[in-house]
């Protein structure tokens, strides 16, 4: 492209030419407020326990370290899905997003199972404020995580059909932002829930 | 007018070649050094709260707690340069921008609310475990 004296905008200036990861960041970022305030009840209800059980008595610490493993192992794997695709292979992109649904399911699977059990030993929801807001938070994330995944699945059969088109990298950029994004959350999860509600 | 609508239809037409403007951008970010990089430091940063927590390296709950909300601080920052790979370049700094209009807002919601809903919640009236026990009727 020339510049001509005539042009009349900055032809050098980059831009985004349509602006999907930018609104998928500021979509995120809202998401972020979401996760905001949730952890606000949570730093407020958090010692509420309505003569009920304390964060000490019932969360399992190593299973915890095994399930942040799970989700930490699923976003370093999203990231080689995201390396394959840079250099066109298909197969290895889609090989790596499995791995990344796998662990991220394992994430979901070991979190219900540490669900069932909380109520199964009366600590649902519905105990006390500390239980509701652990299981508003705890849950807003599970269910971000699922929907990730089935957006993952998604998304594998577009570029098994389709391939790695222009259109289907885009999603997975965005895709990859979300998934990223959940990771961070659950550090703020399991650092101020679990770890210091075990604390305190 | 015809000459600069036209030139601005090619300007268009040259970012959705086969990557995309927005996908080549993104491209530049990430290797491999940088994901393994975020992992290990993302793995020992999980590592040492879990640590301190579990085998109450520290005496001081208060210490314990401060440590661990830093790290867990410090491991957010690094999932934003490693693994969401945060600059103050992409996307023109739009980005950039939009974070930090969300960390601002954020500490004002976060700051104000526990401020806020702490002393409602300090200025309840104090419910003894024999009254809650039979209102929850367990």
């Amino acid at each position: 492209m020339s510049t001509s004296k005539t042009a009349f905008y900055c032809t050098e200036e980059p831009h985004p030419e349509n602006g999907t990861l930018l609104g998928f960041w500021i979509y995120l970022m809202s998401d972020c407020f979401i996760f905001a305030s949730l952890f606000a009840c949570n730093a407020v209800l958090g010692q509420n326990y309505a003569a009920g059980p304390s964060g000490k008595d019932l969360f399992d610490l190593p299973l915890l370290a095994v399930n942040t493993a799970m989700l930490l192992l699923s976003s370093v794997t999203f990231g080689f899905a995201m390396l394959a695709m840079a250099k066109d292979r298909k197969r290895a992109t889609l090989a790596w997003l499995a791995v990344a649904g796998v662990f991220a399911a394992a994430f979901v699977g070991l979190e219900i199972n540490e669900f069932i059990h909380m109520v199964a030993e009366g600590a649902g929801p519905d105990r006390s404020a500390f239980l509701s807001s652990f299981f508003t938070l705890v849950g807003t994330h599970g269910l971000h995580v699922s929907l990730g995944i089935i957006w993952l699945l998604t998304l594998m059969v577009q570029v098994g059909r389709y391939g790695l088109t222009a259109d289907n990298r885009r999603r997975l950029y965005c895709l990859g932002m979300f998934w990223h994004f959940l990771d961070l959350i659950w550090v703020g999860v399991f650092s101020f829930v679990y770890l210091v509600g075990v604390l305190r | 007018m015809n000459r600069s609508s036209g030139k601005v239809h090619t300007h268009a037409a040259d970012h959705r070649q086969v990557h995309g403007h927005e996908a080549g951008q993104q491209d530049a970010h990430a290797t491999l050094k940088g994901y393994l990089t975020g992992f290990v430091l993302a793995a020992v940063l999980t590592a040492i709260p879990f640590w301190l927590v579990m085998d109450h390296v520290i005496q001081s709950k208060e210490t314990t707690i401060l440590v661990v909300l830093a790290l867990g601080a410090v491991q957010i920052v690094v999932h934003m340069v490693y693994f969401l790979h945060m600059n103050t370049t992409s996307e023109s700094g739009w980005n950039m921008l939009a974070l930090i209009f969300t960390l601002v807002l954020v500490v004002i919601v976060l700051g104000a609310s526990i401020w806020v809903m702490h002393n409602e919640n300090a200025n309840m009236m104090p419910m003894s475990p024999q009254y809650a026990h039979h209102k929850m009727g367990s």
